[in-house]
């Protein structure tokens, strides 16, 4: 709807003379060199949008800190998450299922598993070993209901992401150092009490 | 006047407490054992290196202090609560060399809270700790458990008329049988036949979880010392939520009953007196302030909807319940979960059982039973004195064991200690809240280590301020001494220092 002061603003056609012509040549010159530069710009911000939209889904992928699973755990229940870190201790199998505890640097969470999955894992997290470093895709439970309300992941997809190995210890140096100096100081203590001992047996004149 | 104590004071303490550095050094040829099995060098030598520090000042200690003069009682309270801080400064060395704790600071807060049964920890990369250290852990809790002096008494300290003064410094005021020596020993029974039947039983749980044969006897072993002791060590870093496993959780639930129980209890369902456990004061009790304090949990949890169904809360409830009122600290739930999905409610009702404690001449820490049941005897004889005729003689009396009056003596003393456990779990608090934590997080966590809990809702770890990591071990240290040992210590300075 036209209001009566826009019927009023409303002018009458005029026919243009050359200055106006030219100055409306070079106008619409520049208006189609902004029009090109403001393409190039909605180029640039569709391609950032791209960009972006592509990371936060690749973010989004990335796996979740056991911290931030345990932190925002109401926030996290019956969701798809992607929880990776190293397998430790044992893979204890129950059935066709099995439990595999993992530990990503931060906390340990258990992983409710297909048994099958777990065959190619080699290597669990002890003092001896490095366990497997695994990534897992599955539905994170608050308190789980099939299993007395723990705070667990049911795994649908494992992978490996690097294979573990046996860690190699050696004893330092001065460790060994310490030990011999110390038994010398308590043999030169076992030394004085025995000559003190033998002096106490010895029958005084 | 304060009489300054004299040379001779001081060498008596030292010799004793020499005497028990070296048992002390002793006990670690067990993990050195254990690390040579499991083909653990760097262990070993963090074994050998604290058997050595531990014999050279044990040695040291005997020699120089040599006397033949017995304990008084102001030696026996200054000796138990020296011998504490000596154990935890020579306990914390492999612990240390491990590389696992991030100072020797935190190393100490360890091994404190190892021998005071507490369970608190500040351990790094636990689940790639050595099986040598891992079992020094749990034994530390074992021998704190049973009591540190009560291993001296059992094997280095014979025949001394002194020993009864070092076994009730240790927080143990009850005889099981006529001689301490004798009563030591029966810990020690008890202990070791409970030792192996919950190894058994918790390393069958294991094999049918479907860990490996090694695994679940060590770590059966391993929980059935931190469960029995009232500890709440665990060889993994998720403690027992490790296992995902009710059958594990209801046998570490008895092994940790079985714990809070007094030792005299033990002995007389021993020798056949079963129906003591239903008419003694501490069990009723123990009954009656179980099924409270899991009321409160049980509300405070339905009400925030914590769990989807009955028996989840059922289960996760009542286990931290138990574990929180045995004094174990066995957990199967993560420590922030308390603050982000308890509640007040349940966390009140955790803090209230934690300060309670289990029974008295047991491994627990707290206020204790006997003391409550006390208190409630003594409440409702005034209440009655209220009642009834101001000529009537009212009489009360209470079941530990026999009959037995209930005098104002017996009164004043329970409500002493009471009240300087209750200023204890008040102090911890005011520093946590000085650090900037909030007061419900602060509470729980000052009551945990006093009452020699566990339980942790985030605030210990190894980030915390030194100051609050020292004042965790004070309290650790007082709480299990039950004060009266620490009194002495610190008059004993103050006397050496003012004294004259």
């Amino acid at each position: 709807m036209i209001t009566a002061k826009a019927q009023k603003n409303k002018k009458t056609p005029q026919i243009p003379n050359v200055a106006t012509l030219r100055s409306i040549a070079s106008g619409s010159r520049r208006i189609a060199q902004k029009i090109t530069t403001f393409g190039k710009r909605k180029k640039i911000i569709f391609a950032l949008a791209t960009c972006y939209s592509l990371l936060a889904t690749l973010v989004y992928a990335q796996p979740i800190s056991s911290s931030d699973l345990i932190n925002n755990a109401k926030q996290y229940d019956g969701k798809t998450v992607v929880y990776a870190g190293e397998v430790i201790g044992d893979i204890m199998p129950r059935g066709e299922f099995a439990w595999v505890n993992v530990n990503d640097n931060e906390n340990a969470i258990g992983i409710w598993i297909d048994a099958d999955l777990t065959k190619d894992l080699l290597y669990t997290g002890s003092y001896k070993s490095k366990g497997d470093w695994i990534e897992v895709t599955g539905v994170f439970h608050r308190a789980c209901l099939e299993h007395g309300g723990d705070l667990d992941i049911h795994a649908q997809k494992l992978t490996k992401i690097s294979q573990g190995r046996f860690i190699s210890e050696e004893v330092p140096i001065n460790k060994k150092k310490l030990s011999i100096y110390l038994s010398g100081a308590i043999l030169c203590l076992l030394i004085l009490q025995s000559y003190r001992l033998m002096r106490q047996k010895k029958p005084r004149i | 006047m304060i009489l300054k104590p004299q040379i001779q004071d001081i060498k008596i303490i030292g010799f004793y407490l020499g005497k028990i550095v070296i048992g002390i050094g002793l006990c670690m040829l067990i993990p050195l054992i254990f690390a040579l099995i499991y083909q653990e060098p760097n262990p070993a030598f963090d074994f050998v290196l604290g058997f050595l520090f531990s014999m050279l000042i044990g040695l040291g200690l005997v020699y120089f202090c040599q006397t033949d003069k017995d304990l008084g009682w102001i030696h026996g309270m200054v000796l138990v609560s020296l011998s504490w801080i000596v154990a935890t400064l020579l306990s914390a060395i492999p612990l240390y060399l491990s590389g696992h704790w991030n100072s020797y600071l935190d190393s100490c807060f360890d091994a404190m809270s190892g021998f005071a049964t507490t369970g608190l920890v500040l351990v790094q990369n636990l689940d790639h700790l050595s099986y040598a250290h891992n079992l020094w852990r749990h034994l530390i809790m074992f021998m704190g458990g049973q009591g540190i002096v009560i291993i001296a008494l059992s094997f280095f300290i014979k025949g001394t008329s002194g020993a009864f003064k070092m076994y009730v410094g240790e927080a143990r005021d009850e005889k099981v049988l006529p001689n301490v020596v004798q009563t030591a020993r029966f810990i020690w029974l008890v202990s070791i036949v409970y030792l192996v039947l919950g190894t058994l039983s918790l390393g069958i749980t294991g094999l049918l979880n479907g860990m490996k044969m090694h695994n679940a006897f060590f770590h059966g072993a391993c929980v059935f010392m931190a469960a029995f002791d009232t500890g709440g060590f665990a060889p993994q870093s998720q403690n027992i939520l490790y296992y995902h496993s009710l059958p594990f959780e209801i046998v570490t639930i008895i092994i940790m009953l079985l714990g809070a129980i007094n030792f005299k209890l033990h002995y007389h369902l021993w020798t056949g007196n079963r129906k003591e456990i239903f008419k003694n004061i501490e069990t009723v009790t123990l009954f009656i302030t179980v099924m409270l304090t899991f009321l409160m949990v049980a509300v405070g949890l339905n009400k925030l909807s914590a769990y989807p169904a009955a028996i989840s809360l059922f289960r996760k409830g009542f286990y931290q319940l138990i574990s929180g009122h045995t004094g174990t600290g066995y957990m199967t739930i993560y420590a922030r979960q308390f603050i982000n999905e308890w509640g007040n409610l349940a966390l009140v009702g955790i803090i209230c059982a934690m300060a309670l404690g289990g029974g008295t001449c047991s491994t627990t820490g707290g206020i204790k039973m006997l003391r409550i049941g006390v208190l409630f005897k003594a409440l409702k004889q005034d209440i009655k004195r209220i009642i009834l005729p101001e000529k009537a003689i009212v009489v009360q009396k209470f079941h530990h064991i026999k009959d037995i009056f209930l005098e104002d003596k017996l009164v004043r003393s329970a409500l002493l200690i009471v009240l300087a456990y209750l200023g204890l779990y008040g102090l911890g608090a005011i520093v946590g809240m000085w650090f900037g934590y909030p007061f419900l997080e602060s509470l729980f966590e000052s009551t945990s280590a006093a009452a020699n809990v566990g339980l942790s809702c985030g605030i210990t770890n190894v980030s915390m301020p030194a100051a609050l990591k020292l004042t965790y071990i004070i309290q650790m240290w007082a709480g299990r001494l039950e004060f009266m040992s620490v009194f002495a210590l610190i008059g004993f300075i103050i006397a050496a220092i003012k004294g004259k």
